[in-house]
C-alpha cells in the first residue's frame, strides 16, 4: 500500500514537472511565432530577413555576445531607438534607429524571436522582464 | 506532300515567334505615332517615350547629365537616406545588381534622393561609403526637388512631398533604361526574385543587336 502511494506521488510529480516544462515551451513557441510577425512588420526592412543588417549602415542581429551583454537594454532600444556609436560584430555603427512605440507584450515577443533566431539562443523574454527593463531605461 | 509543307510552314512560324520573345525585352512607356517626310514620301513611325535631358549632382559633387549616360544601360530608383521603410530592402537588393555589373563601364545605377534638403552631397557620400559602394558604377543623385519629382514621372514613378505624418511616400521600383534612353523594364525593388529577374534582363538587353551597336 505504502509503496503504491509513493509510486503514485512520484508519477504525479513527474507529470506535473513535465507539464510545467511544456507550458514554458508552449509559451516560448507562442512568443516566438508571434514575434516573427512583429519582426516582419517593424524590423525586417532594415535588419533583413536573416538579421543580416545592411553593410556598415544597419547593424546585424547575429552578434550573440552583443545581445547577451546588452540584454537588459534591448527593450529600451526598441521603444526609444538608439543614437550614437555602437560596436556590433566587430564593426562600429553610428546611425540612428528610430523609436518604435509598440506595446511591452509585442516587445517581449519580438525580442524572444530575435534572441532565438539568426544563430542566437537566449530563451524566452517575458513580459515581466520587458516591463522591468523599460522602467530602467537610461 | 502538301500536308508536309503546311507542317513545315507552321513549325517555322512557331519557332520564329519563340525566338523573338526570348532575345528581346519589350519597350515600355507611351508611344506616339510620328509622321515624317522622308525623300518626298510621308512615313509614319512609332516613337517610344525616352528619358528627357536632366542635370543632377552625384555623391562626388560631379555634375551628371543625360550625356554621362550616353552609350550606357542603366537602372534608376528613388530613395532617401533616412528612409525607415522600404529603402534599406531596395538597396540591399540593388547591391546584388551592383556586384554583378560593377566591372562594366557601359552600365550604371542612379539613385535619386527625394529628400534633397537632408541628403546633401556629403550625406550621400557618407551613405555610399557605408553601403560599401565605390567608383562610378552607382551614382547617388542630388538635385532640386522639382527636378527630381519631374524626372520621376518619365520613369513612370510616383513620388510626393511628406504626408501629414511626416513620411515620404514613394514607389520602390527599379527601372531599366536602354542606350536609346527607352524604358525596358520595371521591377519591384523590395522583392529579391524580381531583382534576380532584373539581373537576367540586363544580360538579355546587353546582348540585343541595337544595344551592342549603340554608343
Amino acid at each position: 500500500m505504502r509503496v503504491k502511494v509513493i509510486v503514485a506521488i512520484a508519477i504525479l510529480l513527474v507529470v506535473i514537472g513535465a507539464s510545467c516544462q511544456s507550458d514554458d515551451q508552449i509559451e516560448f513557441k507562442r512568443y516566438y511565432s508571434a514575434g516573427s510577425l512583429v519582426y516582419q512588420q517593424h524590423c525586417q526592412n532594415c535588419h533583413g530577413d536573416k538579421g543580416q543588417g545592411l553593410s556598415a549602415l544597419i547593424p546585424p542581429l547575429t552578434d550573440s555576445t552583443y545581445l547577451k551583454n546588452n540584454k537588459a537594454a534591448l527593450a529600451c532600444f526598441v521603444k526609444n531607438g538608439i543614437k550614437g556609436k555602437i560596436a556590433v560584430a566587430g564593426r562600429t555603427f553610428d546611425d540612428e534607429m528610430q523609436a518604435d512605440d509598440i506595446a511591452p507584450l509585442e516587445i517581449a515577443k519580438v525580442l524572444t524571436y530575435v534572441t532565438n533566431s539568426f544563430g542566437n539562443k537566449m530563451g524566452t523574454v517575458t513580459l515581466q522582464q520587458v516591463q522591468d527593463d523599460l522602467n530602467n531605461c537610461k | 506532300m502538301r500536308k508536309l509543307w503546311i507542317g513545315v510552314v507552321i513549325l517555322t512560324l512557331f519557332n520564329a515567334c519563340k525566338s523573338n520573345t526570348k532575345t528581346a525585352l519589350p519597350i515600355l512607356g507611351y508611344k506616339t505615332p510620328v509622321t515624317k517626310t522622308v525623300n518626298g514620301k510621308t512615313v509614319t513611325d512609332t516613337e517610344y517615350a525616352t528619358i528627357p535631358p536632366f542635370k543632377f549632382v552625384n555623391q562626388y559633387a560631379d555634375t551628371i547629365t543625360q550625356k554621362n549616360l550616353d552609350g550606357k544601360i542603366y537602372v534608376a530608383d528613388f530613395f532617401f537616406t533616412t528612409c525607415p521603410s522600404i529603402c534599406p530592402v531596395m538597396h540591399r537588393n540593388m547591391l546584388n545588381v551592383y556586384k554583378e555589373f560593377k566591372g562594366d563601364d557601359n552600365f550604371r545605377i542612379i539613385s535619386h534622393t527625394i529628400d534633397p534638403k537632408y541628403d546633401t552631397v556629403p550625406v550621400l557620400k557618407r551613405y555610399a561609403d557605408k553601403l560599401g559602394i565605390a567608383g562610378n558604377t552607382w551614382w547617388l543623385l542630388h538635385g532640386e526637388k522639382g527636378d527630381t519629382y519631374k524626372i520621376a514621372k518619365s520613369y513612370l514613378q510616383s513620388v510626393s512631398e511628406k504626408n501629414p505624418k511626416g513620411e515620404y511616400i514613394h514607389d520602390g521600383f527599379f527601372i531599366l533604361i536602354d542606350k536609346q534612353k527607352r524604358l525596358r523594364g520595371t521591377y519591384e525593388g523590395t522583392d529579391p526574385a524580381e531583382v534576380t529577374k532584373l539581373i537576367a534582363d540586363i544580360k538579355t538587353l546587353k546582348a540585343e543587336p541595337d544595344q551592342i551597336v549603340a554608343k
